[in-house]
């Protein structure tokens, strides 16, 4: 290892050195192979069209992923946020039947996101219990008020021009979903990145405890984060009720592992304390591509569940087995 | 008494990153002996009894048991073949029982089954408490006792093994007087019983009063041995820390400033009770006990980690309310913690990074991180304090215990508080870092700020104290003037002795 | 010795029987012999999985691949049994534990031998087990007159008035109380959750504690992999879909702490038996079934909140005083 002797402004050692490589790179790396085997075994595999309509199918969770991303790193989770998502549709689903307007029923559906995560934070931060106990109990608390309120109905009583969100596009093949998710990439990548708040969330999930010993206000910087997720899942929620154009209480079942995955998959450490948004970022992406490729082979989508388990342990487990390997060679 | 060591070890040598622990020490233990470890914190003391019962794993060197050459892979290993360590920091199981706490690693069964025997367990428990003379419920689980009689288990769980090799790891720190004659009388049926006991404390008295033979230790360095009646305390003193100790303090006598802190009636319901003290500007003031005498607690109590039930603040002669650690270090109380790797650094960000975390919306007022300016502030204090690192850059994991324990008043000092608690300010690190903490705080002093101390040792607190208070069981004791200090007195209060003259 | 019931399981007891009662005065029927006994039936296989989940909390673990590994489990052997049906079910239901516990295995090794937390390799793993199913049933179902007329039999047939399916579950609490109090690998699975350090030093290999307690819930999935298949008489790929949560909250409500190191058998299985109850007891009371799971869910919250009050820390106990209130 070379030493860079002090100067004002030196650079971190190790930059380019091959053992410190960031993930992200392995991360595009596989990304960019499983894009050209992809575009080599299906011709309609290039096709903007396709591509766009393959972008559907992942930027809702990736939404979330986001800033479920920073609560990861401050050691906490979410596992209630599909559960929101329902919610926060069925909230906008009885709005739009009350007869509200677009703006308001966005802005409820965001509302209850952000309660559902205040509820959540609340919860956590008060009474100091697990993040994963409480969001596992809030998960059925969520979804479960959706079904006592909805029933097996279904609300699909939604004002024109609500499809936009979910349907709509920007610009030739760039839908409003995916712009919007690389602006929500941008904030969150500054906001972690670039903010006070971001590198209190990294000195959190490093070390609660000398966290707060330097004058950290820890509680609220974790309330805070959850009422971003929650605030988020809301968006999301928008998204896919637009996208689908109805509410059931089984709207965005069993999302919550998948959002995990995006991120656990983009290199951020489950234990907390590290973690880029760059790294979900492209993870979003080889989860799209892996899913797009297969089903254009006609892969079912079921069988992707295997191959995202087993890249989700593997990308785990590869630098683990690295190191002892290199361990006992030298 | 025999010449034959039962227990030996010849080149040992344990590296950790950034540190060399222990370098090629050698040590004896003769059976039905007491040898005594002496040597200062951070000499490789706990290293050693670790490489010696099976946690670590020494890089280099040889441990013989009984003439034949061991190896102690797992700490399971080490128990079998009969030796045994009392930790430091007892390393037991809050959840389980008393009983189940001592027999855990070697349970008592019972039929082809091996089903647990617990009521031989429990019947032999109480006989080995009743031994040592512990009041000790053995139904009770362990997270209700006090830390004396958590010792005590461990104690009772250390004899519960048929022991050939027993290591008394600073047993009597946290023991009262009383206990600590208890403890004796173990050692000695242990010593008549033929066990080959080594024995770590910091108090001679103790040493010259049970240990038959000594072995010292310095920066991880074998220094030499041999019987105890052929050596005064004065010179294991210069063995232990190398030169004399007159020279290791740097303390310069300040003339005193004005009222800067004031603690009164300091309560905790199960902590503290009653405590009140003043500081003036330009004052080091030393908290004297034994571990768990209450110090630590009372100290995060007034930073605002917990909560009293009452008591009051003054800063400067203005009443300050303080619920968190944000609401002292606003109103310029700062606090060096204990336990630095837990409470003081985050270990994975780097030194600049750690030095501008209290006050990172003041440097960045609005919001946004300015790295030159951070790595600025970092680069005066780091350098002032002159933490040995390639740059500001380096995770402060990858240094050693005394830098980064610079690294953590560096942290402070860059927030210009008004008082500085630092709360064994020195355990753990090695000799030169020591004496850099020292003369740093009396540069402290001399810029004015208040500076209490809290140390479990004893010439540390008579070095650089102003003033020392010294507290025992939640309790303060009594308060010594510089010039009135007396190292006897000071441990006798410590340890209990003085409680019914100064507090009626 | 220790006391049989903590607070927080008397707790759960008066809860249950207040519940139970309380539906029984409004409909007869309920506090009948015969819906006790079908209501416990129908809990049975929520109780066997709890306890394997215990187990693997205790150790600070958590596993999520329970229901999965079920569902592939009750696949393969309800293929196995509608393509040869002279098979003798004892063996394939012993095979299906086999197979559950391979599964543990899985995921216990991992966790052991790389240190990857429990929760990424249990998610893996439940990914991997779903699609697993997929690929061996093609995504088709094994219905009921494709089993044989033994294999759903089983589970049905009665010991003095109780069905198999219960004993199965009343069995499995005998051996895991045997096993936490009275086995050396118990009780070390509670010590290595309650403090990994302090296990080291005593000699305990903590990752090895943990891989007993996955390949133990493998083994008790594989087995209710049977049981699932047989009592619902159907086999599909979201068999038990989202189960994984049920077990755990049965294990929250029983006060198993996620922090390891805590939980004991009744709490777990009172933990079960409250689920069961709510869920058998709704239709009675002409709540809506949608109501389930918000209930289940409001518990759990309410459950970690009363635990998380009761074990608030008070401090360290220095003063004198103060320390002769606790030791009696």
């Amino acid at each position: 290892m070379q030493k860079i002797t002090t100067q004002k402004w030196p650079l971190p050692k190790d930059l380019f050195s091959i053992k410190k490589l960031p993930w992200e790179f392995f991360l595009i790396l596989i990304t960019v192979f499983v894009f050209i085997l992809s575009a080599y075994a299906s011709p309609y595999f290039l096709d903007p069209w396709n591509l766009s309509d393959a972008t559907f199918n992942f930027v809702e969770k990736a939404i979330v992923a986001l800033p479920l991303a920073m609560l990861i790193i401050c050691r906490d989770i979410d596992l209630s946020v599909a559960s929101i998502i329902a919610l926060s549709s069925v909230a906008m689903g009885f709005a739009a039947q009350y007869g509200f307007n677009i703006p308001v029923i966005v802005i409820i559906g965001i509302s209850v996101g952000m309660l559902c995560g205040l509820v959540n934070g609340a919860v956590v931060t008060h009474f100091e219990i697990p993040a994963i106990v409480v969001t596992i109990g809030t998960m059925s608390l969520f979804r479960g008020i959706s079904y006592i309120l909805l029933g097996d109905q279904v609300l699909k009583d939604y004002p024109e021009g609500f499809d936009y969100f979910g349907q709509g596009y920007i610009y030739w093949v760039f839908s409003f979903e995916f712009m919007l998710f690389l602006v929500a990439t941008l904030f969150f990548y500054f906001l972690l990145h670039k903010t006070n708040f971001g590198r209190r969330c990294y000195a959190i999930g490093n070390n609660p405890t000398a966290a707060f010993y330097s004058g950290i206000n820890v509680k609220r910087h974790r309330l805070l984060l959850f009422v971003i997720v929650g605030a988020l899942a809301g968006v999301a929620a928008v998204l896919l009720t637009s996208r689908l154009g109805s509410t059931r209480p089984t709207i965005a079942l069993g999302w919550e592992l998948s959002i995990i995955t995006m991120v656990v998959l983009g290199g951020v450490n489950i234990m907390g304390g590290a973690g880029t948004i760059t790294g979900v970022f492209i993870a979003v992406f080889l989860m799209g591509i892996v899913t797009f490729g297969l089903g254009l082979l006609n892969v079912p989508g079921i069988v992707m569940s295997i191959i995202i388990g087993a890249m989700l342990i593997s990308v785990i487990a590869t630098p683990v087995l690295i190191k002892k390997f290199s361990q006992r060679k030298g | 008494m025999s010449q034959t060591p039962f227990y030996s070890l010849r080149g040992i040598s344990k590296a950790f990153p950034g540190v060399k622990a222990l370098d090629e020490v050698q040590l004896d233990l003769y059976p039905g002996e007491v040898m005594a470890l002496i040597g200062e914190n951070g000499a490789g003391k706990s290293t050693l009894v670790k490489t010696m019962t099976g946690i670590y794993q020494p890089d280099s060197g040889e441990l013989k048991l009984a003439g034949e050459s061991i190896h102690l892979a797992t700490p399971d290993a080490a128990r079998k073949l009969g030796i045994t360590a009392i930790h430091q920091e007892t390393v037991l199981f809050d959840e389980l029982s008393v009983t189940e706490n001592i027999f855990t690693g070697h349970h008592l069964t019972r039929g082809p089954l091996k089903m647990l025997d617990w009521r031989a367990m429990r019947s032999q428990c109480v006989k080995i408490l009743a031994d040592i003379e512990a009041q000790i419920d053995p139904d009770i689980l362990l997270k209700h006792l006090s830390i004396g009689q958590r010792h005590m288990v461990a104690i009772a769980r250390a004899l519960s093994f048929d022991a050939k090799v027993v290591i008394l790891d600073e047993p009597t720190a946290a023991l009262s007087i009383y206990e600590t004659q208890e403890l004796y009388k173990i050692v000695e049926k242990l010593k008549s019983a033929g066990c080959a006991i080594m024995f770590i404390s910091h108090k001679f008295d103790e040493v010259f009063a049970i240990a038959d033979r000594y072995t010292v230790f310095r920066d991880g360095c074998f220094v030499d041995q041999g019987k105890i009646i052929d050596i005064t305390q004065a010179q294991l003193v210069t063995m232990m820390v190398g030169r004399t100790v007159d020279q290791v303090y740097p303390k310069e006598n300040i003339p005193l400033g004005s009222n800067v802190l004031k603690v009164a009636n300091f309560s905790h319901p199960t902590e503290f009770n009653d405590l009140s003290f003043e500081l003036r500007a330009g004052e080091i003031l030393g908290f004297y006990g034994l571990v768990g005498a209450g110090r630590t607690e009372l100290m995060q109590a007034i930073y605002g980690v917990s909560k009293i039930t009452q008591g009051s603040i003054e800063v400067e002669g203005v009443s300050v309310i303080i619920h968190s650690p944000a609401d002292a270090i606003k109103a310029g109380i700062v606090y060096v913690p204990e336990e630095r790797q837990s409470q003081g650094v985050v270990l994975d960000l780097p030194i600049d990074q750690n030095i501008t975390l209290p006050q990172l919306s003041k440097i960045n007022k609005n919001g946004l991180l300015n790295q030159h300016s951070e790595y600025a502030l970092a680069d005066e204090y780091a350098s002032r304090l002159r933490v040995k690192a390639p740059n500001w850059h380096e995770p402060v994991g990858n240094l050693s215990g005394g830098n980064q324990q610079k690294v953590v008043i560096a942290k402070w000092l860059a927030t210009q508080p008004k008082v500085i608690i630092l709360d064994e300010p020195t355990k753990g690190i090695d000799i030169s870092s020591k004496a850099a903490v020292h003369s740093f705080m009396s540069e402290l002093v001399k810029q004015g700020l208040a500076v209490i101390m809290v140390s479990s040792e004893l010439p540390e607190v008579m070095g650089m104290s102003d003033r020392i208070i010294v507290m025992s069981e939640g309790l303060q004791v009594c308060e010594f003037n510089r010039a009135d200090f007396n190292a006897e007195k000071i441990v006798s209060a410590a340890s209990g002795g003085l409680n019914e003259k100064t507090i009626h | 010795m220790k006391k049989l019931f903590t607070s927080r399981e008397a707790l759960l007891c008066i809860l249950i029987l207040v519940m139970t009662l309380s539906v029984g005065a409004i409909a007869d029927d309920f506090l009948s012999i015969g819906n006790l006994l079908s209501i416990y039936n129908d809990t049975s296989i929520l109780i066997i999985l709890a306890l394997g989940q215990m187990l693997v909390i205790i150790t600070r673990c958590i596993d999520l691949s329970v229901a999965a590994n079920l569902a592939l489990t009750g696949m393969v052997i309800a293929m196995i049994n509608s393509s040869y049906p002279d098979f003798p079910v004892p063996l394939l239901v012993l095979f299906g534990a086999l197979l559950g516990l391979c599964m543990g295995m899985i995921n216990g090794l991992l966790v052991w031998k790389l240190g990857i937390p429990a929760i990424v390799v249990t998610l893996g793993t439940m990914s991997i087990y779903r699609g697993v199913i997929f690929l061996l049933s093609d995504g088709s179902w094994v219905n009921a007159h494709e089993m044989s007329k033994v294999f759903m039999q089983i589970p049905r047939s009665t010991f003095i008035g109780v069905a198999l399916l219960s004993w199965a579950s009343i069995i499995t609490v005998a051996v895991f109380y045997y096993f936490t109090r009275y086995a050396r690998t118990g009780r070390e699975i509670y010590a290595a959750g309650n403090s990994p350090t302090a296990a080291f030093y005593t000699g305990i290999d903590v990752g090895r504690s943990q891989f007993i307690a996955f390949s133990l819930s493998g083994l008790l999935a594989g087995l209710c992999g049977y049981l699932w298949v047989s009592r619902y008489a159907v086999a599909y790929v979201d068999v038990a879909a989202g189960f994984e949560l049920q077990v755990i909250s049965a294990c929250v409500i029983g006060g198993i702490s996620i922090m390891g190191g805590i939980g004991t058998v009744a709490g777990c299985v009172l933990g079960a038996l409250f689920l069961g109850v709510i869920n058998n007891a709704l239709p009675v009371i002409g709540v809506s079934p949608f109501w389930q799971m918000a209930i289940s869910g409001g518990v759990i919250v309410l459950a970690v909140i009363a635990s998380s009050r009761a074990e608030q820390k008070s401090g360290r106990i220095i003063l004198k005083n103060a320390v002769l209130a606790p030791s009696k």
